[in-house]
């Protein structure tokens, strides 16, 4: 075996190791409560953080290798603002009644719906078009997450103070409220993007090499991108509706990942990714709630050292130009 | 054959490409030479596909490449752009194993490896092959980049300044093979190329292009000559014979 590739399966099996202490550590420190309701209890919250982690990484991976760059992220595009933006929108014209009173589930599944559609019509012709400067999209993207923000807050403000309180209990949700019945559908949902998903993965390295290389190599490109964006959209939406927006945690896990393991190759990266992904989010969980013993300070400290990383890649890029 | 009709393009008010009709014979080696601007490139990378002509057809081999199926048109086409940022991290081995995803779809069968090795043998590239593309100096990653096109194997080759970032010995020696590949394997290799003398020591056919139309089309000698020259590069040059190949002399 070459070299690289044993760095990067070294890598892999030591995260792989990391990401297993993590979620024992998570299930088994400080119980004291019987074992029939911690199970359940921490189980859930373990299965959400994971399924977090997941749709986080690899939904960063696949639009990072479809855009051609490694400093643009869903997030960073506008992805989540977009999902405040449809649910502060359902509220606005619907009533909070629409928000509460509807079984969550098919709820869930129009708003990821809508959110696939729009983000669909939105980056189709970011990146399906001519190919465009990085400098471009990153503008674009930010103009756009601060007008779904603003658009978000603007309706927010509108709205009867009541109405406004039930939207910000469903939009702040954090990694401590997770909702048990779209916990399960979210991982049928996810576990049916990425069946559907694993048919592209071979072609993701490929995508690696930008639009030109891709035609000339034979992949359909209009239609691989198409469905990988669409892949992309429904993961956010899971990811968003489940614990709210975190902005740099994929830009974070992902640069790491390809950091560690060293190859570009989609068979290290997206592995690597996910596992760091789940150390990051359950290890940190579990350090900050047993350790420090408060609670929801991990999006801050994910958001931190993202945004450090976000402007290193930034720097980084500038330098070699 | 490559056949193009009437070929069109325009970016905004900028005619890039006016009317080109153009048709390239099997087998063999034909520079397109030019000055900037002239539409080379475009021309190029219509006919592979990347781009669509606002008007008019490329058709390989009877295909229509703007309809024809994309794997189809990759397993008889393979085209090099001069630009090629890579973001990311791929060793040389890695890079000229794409050139068998339109045969095999990312799964490498053995026969697979058999045409990476040689297209790796063929560029000199066997010291370098588990070396990660961005430690590598242009002129080497140009000669990678080269190697994953050759490794596609595909009987039309369509290479944007091939010659770009290699040192002389390089340069002869990629004219070189690329003379081989058209002689003993029967390819049709089509070139955008500056260097002249180049393009009239090993081509079959040169296509002289000026301001988005075809100047000129005919073997060397007919191409190769101070009054058409001159005419294209809107500049005095002298040709000399050499040992029966035409060499442009432009250097005062």
């Amino acid at each position: 075996m070459r070299a690289h590739e044993r760095r990067a399966r070294g890598a892999l099996c030591i995260l792989g190791v990391m990401a297993a202490l993590s979620c024992i550590c998570f299930m088994v420190l400080g119980v004291k409560a019987n074992w029939t309701f911690i199970l359940p209890f921490r189980g859930t919250k373990l299965l959400a953080l994971v399924l977090v982690a997941y749709s986080i990484a690899v939904s960063t991976v696949l639009f990072q290798t479809v855009t051609n760059n490694r400093i643009l992220t869903p997030s960073i595009m506008g992805f989540d603002a977009l999902f405040v933006l449809i649910q502060t929108m359902v509220v606005f014209f619907l009533g909070s009644v629409a928000l509460v009173a509807v079984d969550p589930v098919p709820k869930f599944l129009a708003e990821v719906v809508v959110m696939t559609a729009f983000a669909g019509l939105l980056f189709r012709w970011l990146f399906l078009g001519a190919e465009r400067s990085l400098h471009l999209m990153v503008l674009v993207g930010i103009v756009f997450g601060i007008l779904f923000r603003n658009l978000s807050a603007f309706m927010a403000r509108l709205l009867d103070p009541n109405e406004q309180v039930t939207l910000q209990d469903a939009l702040f949700a954090s990694f401590n409220q997770i909702d048990a019945t779209l916990l399960w559908v979210s991982c049928v949902i996810v576990a049916a993007v990425s069946l559907l998903g694993l048919r592209l993965v071979l072609s993701l390295d490929v995508l690696a090499l930008g639009r030109a290389q891709a035609v000339s190599l034979g992949v359909d490109y209009r239609r691989t991108v198409a469905m990988i964006l669409a892949i992309v959209a429904v993961m956010v939406a899971v990811s968003t509706a489940l614990v709210g927006p975190i902005t740099f945690f994929g830009l974070l896990v992902v640069s790491l990942a390809h950091l560690m393991v060293g190859s570009g190759r989609h068979v290290w990266v997206l592995p690597a990714s996910v596992l760091l992904g789940i150390i990051c989010l359950v290890g940190g969980q579990t350090v900050l709630e047993r350790v420090f013993a408060f609670d929801t300070a991990l999006a801050i400290v994910i958001e931190f050292l993202g945004g450090l990383m976000f402007i290193a890649l930034l720097m980084k890029g500038a330098a070699r130009r | 054959m490559i056949a193009a009709q009437q070929i069109r393009k325009t970016y905004g008010t900028m005619t890039v490409l006016d009317g080109v009709t153009l048709r390239i014979p099997a087998r063999g080696i034909t520079s397109i030479i030019g000055p900037n601007g002239a539409g080379k490139s475009t021309l190029l990378s219509i006919m592979a596909r990347l781009m669509e002509a606002d008007d008019g057809r490329v058709t390989v081999d009877g295909l229509d490449v703007a309809s024809a199926k994309s794997d189809v048109l990759a397993r008889r086409l393979s085209i090099l752009r001069q630009e090629n940022h890579i973001s990311s991290r791929l060793t040389v081995r890695d890079l000229v194993g794409f050139g068998r995803y339109p045969h095999s779809k990312g799964r490498l069968t053995p026969e697979d490896v058999g045409h990476i090795d040689r297209a790796i043998g063929y560029l000199h590239l066997e010291d370098l092959a588990d070396r990660f593309l961005d430690e590598l100096s242009g002129g080497q990653r140009q000669r990678a980049h080269i190697a994953m096109v050759l490794c596609q194997d595909t009987d039309y080759v369509l290479l944007d300044e091939p010659l770009n970032n290699l040192d002389m010995r390089h340069a002869r020696g990629m004219m070189q093979l690329l003379r081989r590949a058209a002689d003993d394997l029967g390819k049709t290799i089509v070139l955008v190329m500056h260097d002249i003398n180049f393009a009239s020591w090993y081509s079959d056919a040169i296509v002289a292009m000026k301001a988005g139309r075809v100047a000129h089309h005919g073997s060397p000698a007919e191409i190769i000559r101070p009054e058409v020259l001159s005419a294209i590069y809107d500049m005095p040059i002298a040709v000399q014979d050499v040992g029966g190949k035409q060499v442009a002399l432009y250097y005062e």
